[in-house]
């Protein structure tokens, strides 16, 4: 009976290493957890990406038919029917738009992520966040293929897009994951007590997008005065968008289309720094948010099992 | 050696809502005012289980051990109180493991692994041998969605007990499944035991921890009864179980039930009626209300009978509690002269020695004409008894035994070729 005269096994056993399950751990211990969990992040992302597109004729080109058929409806809508006069619109939007569809599809899945891994919940142990993120996490994926559908457009005109803010998109992204994880790992844990959230939140999501530069330019409402415009500025979404655009767009003004007028204002005039700080705005409500996530979910993890 | 699993004065508490409000408008419309009972599940339990050791937690449905293995697992976490577990810990809870139904049963076992903590490599090395042990490899690339819920068990187990657990917690699970796949759990089990090691199972069959457990846990209602030899356990479980029924047959509707069926029944003229039945085992003497198996008992009949009868039989059954008639015979079988009953009188069986292992025992008295023709009084199964088996042997009937060893040279009957063709050349 003792253990040490067991054969020897071919996977290695865990190094004995004790786990404690308590009423409360810190924000610090439970991200710990996840990171040393990493594996099963990726894993994760792997299965969701397959089920998705398991019963699915078109498969992965969902994800690049996707952005060109919002391309088509509101290239319609804005340059056809409201006469919009931002030229090159397919690049505008798309540089905007991409980012808008990894926000808010990632927090929509992400939000319903517990309650539809409920048979997982009630039957093994793991970081429970680990299903918000690894929604956030297939989401980023679908990202990087709707990128491509950019790229093409981008070498096919070929664009020239602002080489020195080129390095401010990994940490515009890394921002965005941020702000969406947080968010996601906090409405995933509030669903499964309030499940009409994923019912709010589209609707949330709706507003949130037009008050977000995405189709409209950044100049339209920054160049305002007044605590309204103040307000509007605070979307932690907008930094991250607007780095984007002036990345790949480039360009801040645009002459008028019928000539004579005052030319367009696109994006704001700042400098290289001006950007980078705007995009701490986000960084820094997605650590707050994190750390506010991290904490409810775990408070209400301990009745996950029960409650679904 | 550090315990393998450290359970501290762990509680934990449920919210009974009587009603459930899961929306945000009902929420909104009832914030703050929405009542609910505070339901104690769990009540400072507090236990360690030894590395290499085989522990049951045993209980009657609703007693809190499901939602204790769940804590352990770390499925459920405790309100308050703290649990250590050293190693790698899997969990067959309820219905197979964790498994979404989208994904192809290989899948799933790369998925669950991952979630225990294996890599993929280490998976791949294992794979083989966890589908051979769940018996799909014809099923392992289809949805297990479309699995019957036997293969999903099937394939739960063979996760569970092939990624090399240092724990393995156990719910009832070896319930499941087909008896041939459940002989192959058990012995499973068996090996993780001799391997040292450390299994935690929960179930309320009695039985299977005299058989493989080292101690047990009894759980009664949330709180901790005992933590013991599974002898002293088991019997401790068994007197919890009695305490609950008493309990439910003081009901006055029950008591009700009862004496309508008495009436309706239609034997006994009751011309001689039973007053009176005492069970006496040597156990009561010393304030223990069970028997140990092989201890004697008398069982003690008190009769009135309203006038003189000559023709007189007396008669007694055993039964198990599943109704199996293991035991009946009467005066009349027995080649006995009953005297005549006027008024009141008393008789006895005594039996010399009980074969009898675990369990509760109902007794079936009579009393007849000696052609068996009128019965003047029956009482079915109202007289019982109960033995408790000390020892882990298990089974129903006490079987006296003794063991020798030997070559078959030494006259020793053995099943092998050499000792049947002996007997085959003996009769030829």
């Amino acid at each position: 009976m003792n253990p040490m005269s067991a054969p020897p096994s071919r996977v290695p056993r865990a190094s004995g290493e004790a786990t404690i399950v308590r009423p409360r751990m810190t924000a610090r211990e439970r991200l710990t957890r996840i990171i040393f969990r990493r594996e099963l992040l990726v894993g994760m992302i792997r299965n969701e990406l397959k089920i998705k597109y398991k019963n699915s004729v078109l498969g992965f080109a969902w994800s690049l038919l996707n952005p060109l058929l919002y391309l088509v409806v509101f290239y319609v809508a804005f340059t056809i029917i409201l006469g919009s006069s931002i030229p090159s619109f397919p690049i505008w939007l798309l540089s905007g738009l991409l980012v808008w569809n990894l926000f808010s599809t990632g927090l929509g899945a992400a939000t319903g992520s517990v309650v539809a891994n409920s048979g997982l919940v009630k039957k093994v142990s793991f970081p429970r966040e680990i299903l918000p993120l690894a929604s956030v996490g297939s989401m980023l994926v679908h990202f990087f293929l709707q990128s491509l559908v950019l790229f093409t457009v981008l070498a096919a005109v070929r664009w020239h897009v602002a080489w020195a803010y080129v390095p401010l998109i990994p940490l515009a992204l890394i921002a965005l994951l941020l702000v969406t994880s947080a968010l996601g790992i906090l409405l995933s844990a509030v669903n499964v007590y309030l499940r009409d959230t994923s019912h709010f939140l589209e609707l949330a999501l709706l507003a949130w997008f037009w008050i977000t530069p995405v189709v409209y330019p950044f100049q339209l409402v920054g160049i305002r005065g007044g605590w309204s415009t103040k307000l509007w500025l605070t979307n932690p979404v907008t930094p991250i968008v607007v780095v984007f655009q002036r990345a790949i767009y480039a360009k801040l003004t645009n002459p008028h289309p019928k000539g004579g007028g005052p030319p367009i204002q696109l994006l704001p005039h700042w400098p290289y720094w001006g950007f980078l700080a705007y995009l701490g705005w986000s960084f820094a409500f997605g650590l707050v948010t994190l750390t506010i996530a991290v904490r409810v979910f775990g408070r209400s993890e301990a009745n996950f099992a029960e409650e679904l | 050696m550090a315990a393998a699993i450290e359970v501290r004065s762990v509680s934990k508490q449920f919210k009974l809502y009587h009603e459930h409000y899961t929306s945000l408008k009902e929420r909104v419309v009832h914030y703050g005012r929405i009542p609910y009972e505070p339901f104690m599940a769990l009540q400072e339990i507090d236990f360690d289980v030894e590395a290499g050791s085989t522990v049951g937690i045993l209980g009657h449905n609703g007693c809190g051990k499901s939602t204790l293995l769940k804590c352990i697992a770390g499925i459920l976490q405790p309100t308050r109180g703290e649990i250590v577990t050293r190693g790698r810990v899997a969990a067959l809870l309820e219905l197979g493991a964790g498994f979404n139904h989208e994904l192809t049963g290989r899948e799933n076992v790369f998925m669950n692994a991952s979630i225990l903590g294996l890599s993929k490599k280490d998976t791949a090395l294992i794979f083989d041998e966890i589908v051979a042990f769940s018996e799909l490899d014809k099923f392992i690339d289809m949805q297990v969605r479309h699995y019957s819920s036997g293969m999903y068990v099937r394939l739960g187990f063979a996760v569970a007990v092939n990624v090399e657990p240092d724990i393995l917690l156990v719910d009832e699970v070896l319930a499941v499944g087909d008896e041939a796949f459940q002989r192959k759990c058990i012995e499973r089990v068996k090996k993780f035991q001799q391997e040292g090691r450390t299994i935690l199972f929960v179930t309320h069959a009695a039985d299977l921890v005299r058989r493989i457990c080292d101690r047990a846990v009894v759980l009664d209602h949330g709180k901790m009864v005992i933590d013991a030899k599974p002898g002293e356990a088991v019997r401790v479980f068994r007197e919890s179980l009695h305490g609950g029924e008493l309990n439910e047959s003081d009901e006055p509707e029950e008591a009700a039930a009862l004496a309508e069926v008495e009436a309706a029944r239609p034997e006994g003229t009751h011309r001689v009626r039973i007053t009176n039945v005492a069970i006496d085992h040597p156990g009561l003497r010393i304030n223990r209300n069970w028997m140990l198996p092989d201890e004697s008992m008398t069982i003690r009949v008190a009769y009135h009978a309203s006038e003189r009868t000559d023709d007189l039989l007396f008669g007694i059954a055993i039964h198990d509690e599943n109704g199996n008639h293991l035991f009946g015979t009467n005066t009349g079988v027995l080649g006995l002269d009953v005297p005549p009953a006027d008024g009141d009188g008393e008789m006895s069986f005594e039996f010399h020695r009980v074969p009898l292992l675990d369990g509760t025992y109902l007794v079936t008295l009579a009393i007849q004409s000696s052609d068996e023709g009128t019965v003047y009084d029956w009482r079915e199964q109202q007289a019982t008894f109960e033995v408790m088996n000390p020892s882990r042997t298990s089974g129903l009937v006490s079987f006296p035994i003794d063991v020798h060893f030997g070559r078959p040279s030494m006259g020793l009957p053995g099943f092998d070729t050499p000792g049947i063709k002996l007997v085959e050349g003996t009769g030829a």
